[in-house]
């Protein structure tokens, strides 16, 4: 008999002004009880509309009637027939625009918690089964993925299952990509994107940090010394965007990305890292997205009062509505229709305040949103000692630089088929060196295709 | 893994390494750098190539033994591996076409001025060397840049070796002497960048620095090693390091070094006291 509470069983947490002060993850994750609730909430409907709204085509209804059932290994390798990542997945997938968007729950009601539960099987599983994966017999092909981000490790997760012999080439010290260097530790724990990155080692993925393709070596040497017979690039994203606006170089002004890297990868806000980080009293982030959500939290945690000054309105901010639900809670002050017009320092140059202008929202433009306008002579000062600059990003001209042929669109996007495939034979690219700054799960999903696509390619030589 | 095949003092705060790394030898070209972490605590720090051995597999770097990861760095020893090294990063400098070059190093600057100088020379260029130290003590690499250069002038802060004086006053004498360089490239400390940019700028000689701003990725990800050249903003890591010295704003690019000044004396001194508590 299902479960006909209009309401998802709510998801556990640290409390805001016990967790705005330290680093551990926020949601604490469902227990066995609240997991057999919340899935005996699903009707498993027929034509189960959740599943075409997911990425990556999870079998919804079918791994969660398992875990109704308290069979949740089952559930778990359900999950893991097409996503390879279900662990970082259920914590950082936007589920309400994806599958919970089309849950039948949804319509009178909350959708059944469909992230909540792939977050509750995959964590069970790590906990419960500790035996790795099993590497399969080799078929002989050699293939590089480039960065090792979730459309790398996806698609080199995928190969490895089918017997193909996989390198994963990383440049920073430590694989996982924006799982590491962007995502803070409290919305997505390291241990678990290293657990993830381990099971690929043991599906005899190798994964070589430290190399920047496109300096260390090229794509082109990749396939005529060293073997490789297929090239993924999910290099990601690339270089931060600032506003043009005086005053961006002085001391305090940091890019998103920057102040992330150095919190998540080398962690500067700990002791017994010898990676610098300033302690700012007031922060001013700037932008509305998901990464100025993590950038004000983690600056909330360092101790800071924080704003987070973005052009258009509350209704307007791109960030995941949890997200800044829970920026909110934790004491993240938002001063909405906002704009930065210039950064002012003190004698040192260290930032002393930034200037704003206001701004009220006039008529749609063409992405639909009303457009912001400037309302003249309403200048101000707000007084901060630290500016974090969250604008998105632009492609990184490295690989395109050092790779003959490669085709790239007007952003400087790599440019792709429908399979993932490249303007040079064998090169696939996927995640936001193809689409620009997206979510982990599309980019998985990019990751998942040109894998397919790839085996397909060997299947018919 | 990252092994230390030579490590050669210099002067007593100047180390050579020569460091086990195939992949970046066969690729490095005078004017990039390499990243390295020396532990697992470690702090990325960006250092530019001083030679390479394509045969052997290795790359050398020269460090000053300033702050808490050169430090800990110092405290390895032949045999030991560092935990990460990657490179090279940046772009190459050019050297190519050129007929009479000046190249200016001051302190351990020379380090990495050297490479360049070397390659210069190779290009076919004509090659003066102006290399600047504090004192006697502290001269390094003499012999090597007197083998590749044609005129060599050596200068100390307080005339304890070569001539007394600065860079500056050495290169303005070549100049005036009626020297004809089509490039000067100047490595060394900021401020002897600045001074030598401002040196050359009055007789309109293109003047080429290479920068080493604060850094974390040196892929270009970070945004952290920003300049602002010719009002434009670049980043160092994938822009430069080389940039034209009459157009970078100095003030500014020497106040962001200095960034993190007090948490590296905190952090040197921590590290000091705790390899001394070890040695007790």
């Amino acid at each position: 008999m299902a479960n006909m509470s209009l309401k998802k069983n709510p998801m556990p947490a640290q409390e805001p002004d016990v967790r705005n002060k330290n680093f551990n993850e926020v949601a604490l994750g469902y227990t066995e009880e609240m997991a057999l609730d919340e899935a005996a909430r699903c009707l498993n409907c027929k034509n189960h509309p959740c599943v075409s709204g997911c990425p990556v085509q999870i079998h919804i209804p079918e791994f969660i009637a398992k875990v109704a059932a308290g069979e949740f290994e089952e559930a778990y390798q359900i999950i893991s027939q097409t996503s390879s990542l279900p662990a970082v997945c259920g914590r950082v997938c936007p589920q309400e625009n994806q599958c919970e968007k089309h849950c039948v729950r949804g319509i009178k009601g909350e959708a059944v918690g469909i992230g909540r539960l792939e977050r509750f099987v995959a964590d069970w599983h790590n906990e419960h089964v500790t035996t790795p994966p099993v590497k399969p017999a080799s078929n002989g092909h050699k293939v590089a993925v480039v960065g090792s981000g979730p459309s790398g490790l996806t698609c080199a997760g995928d190969l490895a299952k089918k017997g193909y012999e996989v390198t994963v080439f990383e440049a920073l010290h430590l694989a996982g990509g924006v799982l590491v260097y962007g995502i803070p530790e409290f919305r997505l724990p390291k241990a678990i994107v290293q657990k993830e990155v381990d099971n690929l080692k043991a599906l005899g993925v190798t994964i070589a940090t430290n190399v920047v393709v496109g300096r260390t070596i090229s794509i082109d040497e990749l396939m005529e010394e060293e073997g490789f017979e297929a090239v993924f690039i999910g290099s990601g994203a690339g270089l931060p965007m600032f506003m043009g606006i005086p005053g961006e170089n002085y001391k305090g002004v940091y890019s998103a990305n920057e102040f992330l890297t150095r919190i998540n990868l080398m962690k500067a806000y700990r002791p017994d890292s010898d990676t610098p980080i300033q302690h700012p009293k007031k922060v001013a982030v700037v932008g509305g997205g998901n990464v100025a959500m993590d950038a004000a939290r983690c600056s909330k945690r360092l101790g800071a009062e924080v704003y987070v000054v973005y052009r258009r309105g509350m209704e307007e901010l791109p960030a995941r509505r949890e997200e800044v639900e829970h920026a909110e809670e934790e004491g993240v002050i938002f001063k909405t229709l906002n704009n930065p017009v210039e950064i002012l320092a003190d004698e040192n140059d260290n930032v002393r305040a930034i200037r704003c202008i206001k701004m009220e929202l006039g008529e749609p433009d063409a992405s639909g949103r009303r457009r912001p306008v400037e309302v003249p002579g309403s200048e101000f000062e707000l007084d901060v000692d630290c500016v974090i600059m969250s604008l998105g990003t632009s492609p990184n001209p490295l690989i395109k630089s050092t790779t003959k042929g490669l085709e790239i669109n007007r952003k400087g996007g790599i440019v792709v088929n429908e399979d993932g495939l490249t303007s040079r034979a064998n090169v696939y690219a996927g995640g936001d060196a193809v689409t620009g700054a997206a979510t982990v799960i599309l980019a998985m999903g990019a990751g998942k295709t040109a894998a397919k696509a790839i085996d397909e390619a060997f299947q018919n030589k | 893994m990252f092994r230390i095949v030579k490590k050669e003092p210099l002067n007593p705060t100047v180390v050579l390494f020569e460091i086990e790394a195939p992949m970046i030898a066969k690729k490095a070209e005078p004017g990039q750098f390499i990243i390295l972490r020396v532990d697992e605590n470690g702090e990325r720090i960006p250092l530019t190539i001083h030679d390479y051995d394509r045969e052997k597999g290795t790359v050398s770097i020269i460090v000053q033994i300033i702050g808490a990861t050169t430090f800990k760095l110092n405290q390895l020893n032949e045999g030991d591996c560092l935990h990460d090294f990657v490179g090279p990063l940046g772009k190459a400098t050019e050297t190519e076409g050129k007929k009479k070059v000046a190249v200016v190093g001051g302190g351990v600057g020379c380090a990495i001025a050297y490479p360049v100088l070397k390659k210069f020379h190779e290009c076919g260029a004509e090659v003066h060397a102006v290399v600047g130290f504090k004192n006697k003590d502290l001269v390094i690499l003499e012999d090597k840049f007197r083998a590749a250069s044609s005129v060599m002038k050596l200068v100390t802060d307080d005339g304890s070796y070569g001539e007394k004086g600065l860079v500056t006053d050495a290169l303005k004498e070549l100049i005036d002497a009626g020297n004809e360089y089509d490039e000067i490239f100047a490595i060394g400390p900021a401020i002897m960048m600045k001074f030598v940019s401002l040196t050359t700028k009055p007789y309109g000689i293109p003047t080429t620095v290479s920068m080493s701003p604060i850094m974390i990725d040196g892929t270009g990800m970070c945004g952290g090693c920003r300049l602002s050249v010719g009002g434009e903003m670049k980043f160092a890591c994938v822009d430069g390091p080389d940039f034209d010295g009459h157009k970078v704003d100095w003030d500014l690019a020497v106040k962001r070094n200095q960034m993190y000044r007090e948490f590296e004396m905190h952090k040197h001194e921590e590290t000091c006291n705790l390899f001394k508590k070890e040695a007790n």
